[in-house]
């Protein structure tokens, strides 16, 4: 009976060995930067750290893109 | 703030490598770096498509979790950059990226592999913008001068497009809604118009001749 127990749970631990649920994703952990540190692109000498004006530059060149707006269509 | 991102339409681009041109041109990049370069699937048979890779600035990039010295960081606007002073060339990113982006001269002897180099979205790098420094090890700092990378200003057919995301998203969703989709986009009809219409005939005049 002892025996019987025994081995019933030996197959069970066994057979649900493969049930367990665990994490397939890897999960990243970013470093920290360790280089020097970069300035701002609306720091440069032609904007002198007008970030509205880089904003507006950079927001129409990007409109820019669009044919449908820029030649009609 | 700004997501700074490719998209590259597959619909539009036409393998004309301009792009890649144009990028090592800017940046004076050296012989055997690619950084940007097209991909061709199904390459010769009706119904293929290019697309022009490079680094893509993820915003949760691989990157920057495997380099062991830490030498990458994201500015403000998204864009992934790298300090080259404390890359030591050991190419685990290289074997992280998904885009094949991190590229390594090798022009030493015995296979020397170098400080890694990639597509900066033409930001530059940790040096002062504009300077030579920068220059030499990053490339032009087209951004520090209000521009957009030269290789989406540059493209012909407008497949690439960068800069904002969420700009580029609208530009690519007006444009997907205008074109339409299957044979619409693509064969015969497209690239020599659609056949004419046969015009109607006249109507009979009441007890006239024709």
């Amino acid at each position: 009976m002892r025996t019987g127990l025994l081995l019933a749970a030996v197959a069970a631990a066994v057979g649900l060995t493969g049930c367990g649920e665990s994490n397939q994703v890897v999960v990243y952990k970013q470093g920290k930067y360790q280089g020097k540190a970069d300035s701002k692109p609306w720091d440069s000498p032609e904007f002198g750290g007008e970030k509205a004006r880089w904003e507006t530059a950079i927001k129409a060149r990007n409109l820019n893109q669009n044919e449908y707006r820029r030649i009609g269509g | 703030m700004a997501r700074m991102k490719f998209l590259c339409d597959a619909e539009r681009c036409i393998e004309c490598n301009g792009c890649v041109t144009a990028c090592k041109n800017e940046n004076e990049v050296p012989w055997g770096v690619n950084r940007r370069r097209v991909v061709t699937l199904n390459d010769g048979e009706p119904g293929e498509r290019s697309i022009s890779v490079a680094c893509m600035h993820c915003s949760d990039a691989p990157c920057m979790a495997v380099c062991p010295v830490d030498c990458f960081y994201r500015t403000e606007e998204g864009v992934v950059l790298h300090d080259k002073d404390l890359c030591i060339g050991c190419g685990y990113c290289f074997y992280a990226c998904p885009f094949g982006a991190p590229q390594f001269p090798q022009s030493g002897a015995f296979g020397l592999r170098g400080k890694m180099d990639k597509c900066t979205f033409c930001a530059g790098g940790p040096e002062k913008d504009g300077s030579e420094d920068e220059f030499r090890k990053y490339g032009k700092n087209r951004l520090a001068e209000g521009k957009l990378p030269l290789c989406a200003e540059v493209c012909s057919t407008k497949a690439l497009l960068g800069g904002d995301a969420d700009v580029l998203a609208d530009i690519y969703r007006e444009r997907v809604l205008k074109r339409g989709k299957g044979s619409e986009i693509w064969g015969w009809a497209t690239a020599y118009g659609k056949p004419e219409q046969k015009p109607a005939a006249p109507a009979p005049q009441p007890g006239g001749q024709s």
